[in-house]
């Protein structure tokens, strides 16, 4: 099963776009560079013109696309409802098979990371494992002074300082496989744990178990999960998403279920679309639909259960908080107003609006590592719009937002801390009287 | 259709490399505006900087016989800057800087590039206000604005683009650098060469500066909504606010299917089961804010209006008008392609005009969505089609023709804001007689002999 192509593609999809323009003032690389090539209708007529036969997947082709944040910001500004995510995904598929973009080095990373990383949890934690002994044991902070570093290509020595600082210790080790709330149970919920979330945050997965738990969710959370495919379908790779769509839905068969939770907006965003990607599957079709209908942002899904106001302040002073929306959070998934409802009902704790709350942050994915240069503007614009709020605490409900707003905000030399909505939740009913117990 | 060596180091030699492109990725997405169904590839992009690039750019061209095309955002809506075969495009989003404000004269200075929302927003840091909302302000340029004349939601009390353009600085196709008009609120010296370039859709010269008037920003308004069983009681109701003395700024009529693709779009509480629906607003001083919302509320109701509802605040307001600045764009949800026309009509014909369409509609076996600013007779129907289905095109080619007569029949015009461009030249001669037609054509021939200036635009 190889899935359409752009020229195979129902044409319909293309002929929607009737380039009206309204895309134009909230893509982010058209503000920057204001040529039509690099908007939404302008990327669309390129791909019109592959599925008409009259460009090929050229490497000009392929660089645009990979320019192209895929923040979906045009997908909420679009009248006529164009699936620009649909397009972008085949685009990039189309490119990947046409090999528009060789390099010996590019395709070994990708097998190395789509390929196997990606696809293998247990191998993924390993790796995890050793680069979080490699920054804990004082290794990195040896290399980092040693200039050893300098003797890395170009290309990866501006990677290394971004290497997220990996945890110690995995949702695994953190959360039991299941856990029921102390008052008798309404929902039954699973918990999805992620891949950068589990290696990097893996306290925001047992934020968002306590907080379900305190909202009378029985958790699920099997200790061994696979990656859901967002990468893959973000990068080109649709088989392998389709191959990791089924694994999941195999894990967490959707009708034992409430909701199924996912707390990082990337990965939201390509959850809840399986049953597209897997519409020519019979043997899994139907179940990918039920999938999709009860699959939920943690955000999403506590408004939607009427959230208990905590009876605790999450801080002990007065803080003012700011809210970052996770392009894939607000665009991808339309959730919106949940978050700011939740940060809401904490406590001592008053919300400023964020300006341009959400235009992209850079982040996007791999975005940070293939198009640094666009990704680092993107991010000095973000900083200067949160030090403007004067606010101490930023909000945002994605593991990459999160890592890239934290680099700037260090690099800015801005006191201000980010955190996952549900652990400021979290923080707040554990300061209650009879607190729920600190991990 | 690739330009020679020399051609593309013209250009480069003028705006420099980057400002230059002729590549396929880069000069594809320059093949087309907002215009459903026709495109063009150029065979170059070249943004200017200055007025000194245009003048240049356009006296090279006059030497290489280049046809050139001036183009902002591409969000115009009759083709006027889809380019010729083998055209230039000269795009003019990078001179797109405001140059003065003067709120002792009320007026402001810009370049063409800036976007009609940052002219509005600079006047309104000065208390001051830039009227006309075209449905794209948001990315539409106000030198495209000019060129074309554009209307919009507000056109019933505060006019179009012309009625605030007070001087223009225009490159004539010679290269010659020429201004028109001035700073003063009284001034006929000469002809009134400013309006000749108004709306003239780039083909007699490029626009490269604009003086515009501006007014004091309104203190209060008022948005509603009123929702009707039946599309004529809704002309009715704008008929009597008219005959009460009453000038609102806003009367945005909407049909059911065009009301229900925006509702699934922006989620503002549109209602999606009635046959119309007016969006109202009336702004000025607060107390006769009050006093004309409440006599168009009570307008409404007595002429059959099954419900009216008030905007709760400021927020709910801008959602409603903004939710209908995307109704044409919106109906793209029913079928792949949008035909939208502009035909406009006395007033007192709106309901008969309304009626005509709707029945053209059915008798053809056609999709249709009509909106439109019922308060100034300037209506969108827009079918609902298939470019790739030529069969049915060709019905909706010819329910647009005789909608087109009928326009003409009850005195109105082929189109209210849109600008003739390529979409509606076949109707031009036939609507203003062949003596205006013929002068326009002469006043073509004297600034721009050689017809290199937007051919094919407006007429042949």
């Amino acid at each position: 099963m190889t899935g359409p192509t752009l020229r195979t593609l129902d044409y319909a999809v293309l002929q929607q776009c009737m380039h009206c323009g309204m895309c134009l003032p909230t893509c982010p690389t058209y503000d920057q560079t204001k040529r039509e090539r690099n908007s939404p209708r302008g990327r669309i007529a390129l791909m019109r013109a592959v599925a008409d036969g009259t460009l090929d997947t050229t490497s000009g082709f392929a660089e645009e696309m990979s320019y192209c944040l895929g923040c979906l910001a045009c997908q909420t500004a679009c009248p006529a409802g164009v699936d620009y995510a649909e397009l972008f995904e085949t685009a990039r598929s189309d490119i990947e098979r046409n090999d528009s973009q060789p390099g010996v080095a590019r395709r070994f990373w990708r097998a190395l990371t789509l390929g196997f990383l990606f696809k293998r949890p247990r191998a993924l934690r390993a790796v995890g494992r050793v680069v979080s002994a490699y920054q804990r044991s004082g290794l990195e902070a040896l290399a980092r002074r040693s200039g050893v570093i300098r003797l890395l290509p170009a290309s990866l020595r501006r990677l290394e300082p971004q290497t997220p600082r990996i945890a110690a210790a995995f949702s695994n080790a953190l959360i039991a496989p299941q856990e029921q709330p102390r008052a008798a149970a309404q929902y039954r919920v699973a918990l999805l744990t992620g891949c950068v979330q589990d290696l990097v945050f893996p306290y925001v997965n047992r934020d968002t178990a306590d907080v379900l738990l305190a909202n009378s969710c029985a958790v699920d959370t099997p200790p061994v999960q696979p990656c859901c495919g967002s990468l893959h379908a973000h990068n080109g790779d649709l088989a392998g998403a389709r191959v990791l769509a089924r694994r999941m839905i195999d894990l967490f068969p959707p009708d034992r279920y409430h909701a199924i939770i996912s707390n990082a907006g990337g990965c939201g965003s390509h959850l809840r679309r399986y049953a597209r990607l897997l519409a020519d599957d019979p043997s899994y079709r139907q179940r990918a639909h039920l999938w999709d209908s009860k699959l939920r942002d943690i955000q999403e899904w506590l408004v939607e259960i009427a959230c208990r106001r905590p009876a605790a302040a999450p801080f002990a002073d007065p803080v003012t908080l700011t809210y970052h929306e996770s392009c894939h959070l607000v665009h991808g998934q339309k959730v919106s107003r949940q978050p700011r409802a939740l940060l809401r009902l904490l406590p001592g704790v008053s919300v400023v609006e964020l300006p341009e709350s959400s235009w992209c942050c850079g982040s996007a994915g791999v975005y940070a590592i293939t198009q640094p240069e666009q990704a680092d503007l993107l991010l000095r614009r973000k900083t200067a719009n949160i030090v403007s709020t004067g606010a101490a605490w930023l909000a945002t409900s994605n593991p990459g937002c999160h890592l890239q707003i934290a680099r700037g905000l260090d690099g800015a030399g801005a006191d201000v801390q980010v955190a996952h909505p549900v652990s400021l939740l979290a923080r707040a009913y554990r300061r209650e009287p009879a607190a729920i117990p600190n991990p | 259709m690739a330009l020679t060596q020399a051609i593309t180091d013209g250009f480069t030699s003028i705006v420099g490399p980057a400002s230059v492109l002729t590549q396929p990725e880069d000069i594809i997405p320059y093949s087309f505006d907002g215009t459903a169904a026709l495109r063009q590839l150029p065979a170059a992009v070249v943004f200017p900087q200055t007025t000194e690039d245009v003048s240049r750019c356009l006296q090279f061209a006059g030497a290489q016989s280049l046809a050139i095309v001036a183009r902002g955002s591409g969000t115009g809506l009759s083709g006027g800057s889809v380019p010729s075969a083998g055209s230039v495009v000269l795009c003019m989003t990078q001179m797109n800087r405001i140059l003065d404000i003067d709120p002792r004269n009320l007026v402001l200075r810009t370049q063409p590039g800036v976007t009609t929302l940052a002219i509005d927003d600079a006047a309104a840091r000065h208390g001051l206000f830039y009227p006309p909302d075209p449905g794209s302000m948001r990315i539409s340029s106000i030198g495209g604005n000019v060129a074309e004349n554009s209307g919009g939601l507000r056109g019933l009390k505060y006019g179009v683009t012309r009625d605030y353009v007070m001087a223009l600085e225009v490159v004539l196709p010679d290269g010659r650098i020429a201004r028109f008009g001035s700073k003063c609120v009284k001034d006929v010296a000469g002809y009134s060469m400013k309006d000749l370039f108004i709306g003239s859709e780039g083909s007699l010269g490029v626009i490269t500066e604009i003086l515009l008037k501006l007014v004091p920003r309104p203190l209060a308004r008022q948005t509603m909504l009123a929702l009707y069983d039946r599309i004529e009681d809704a002309a009715e109701t704008v008929s009597a606010i008219i005959a009460a003395r009453i000038i609102p700024c806003t009367l945005e009529f909407l049909d059911q299917t065009t009301a229900c693709c925006v509702e699934e779009y922006a989620h503002v509480g549109l209602p999606t089961d009635c046959a119309a629906v007016l969006l109202m607003e009336t702004d000025g001083h607060p107390a006769a804010v009050a006093d004309e919302a409440g006599r168009m509320a009570e307008l409404a109701r007595t002429n059959g209006a099954r419900e009216v509802r008030l905007a709760r605040d400021e927020a709910d307001a801008l959602a409603l008008a903004s939710a209908r600045r995307n109704a044409f764009s919106a109906l793209a949800r029913r079928r792949p392609t949008t035909i939208l026309e502009d035909f406009t009509v006395p007033r007192s014909e709106l309901a008969a005009m309304v009626t005509f369409i709707a029945e053209t509609a059915r008798a053809a076996n056609l999709q249709v969505g009509t909106f439109g600013h019922m308060g100034d007779g300037n209506l969108h129907p827009t079918f609902l089609t298939d470019e790739r289905d030529a069969e049915e095109m060709a019905r909706v080619h010819h329910a647009l023709d005789l909608i087109a007569k009928k326009t003409l029949e009850l005195g109105g015009t082929i189109t209210g804001e849109h600008g003739v461009g390529l979409a509606k030249k076949t109707w031009l001669r036939e609507q203003m007689g062949d003596s205006s037609f013929d002068v326009m054509k002469q006043i073509k021939q004297a600034l721009d002999p050689a017809g290199l200036l937007n051919p094919g635009k407006i007429f042949d």
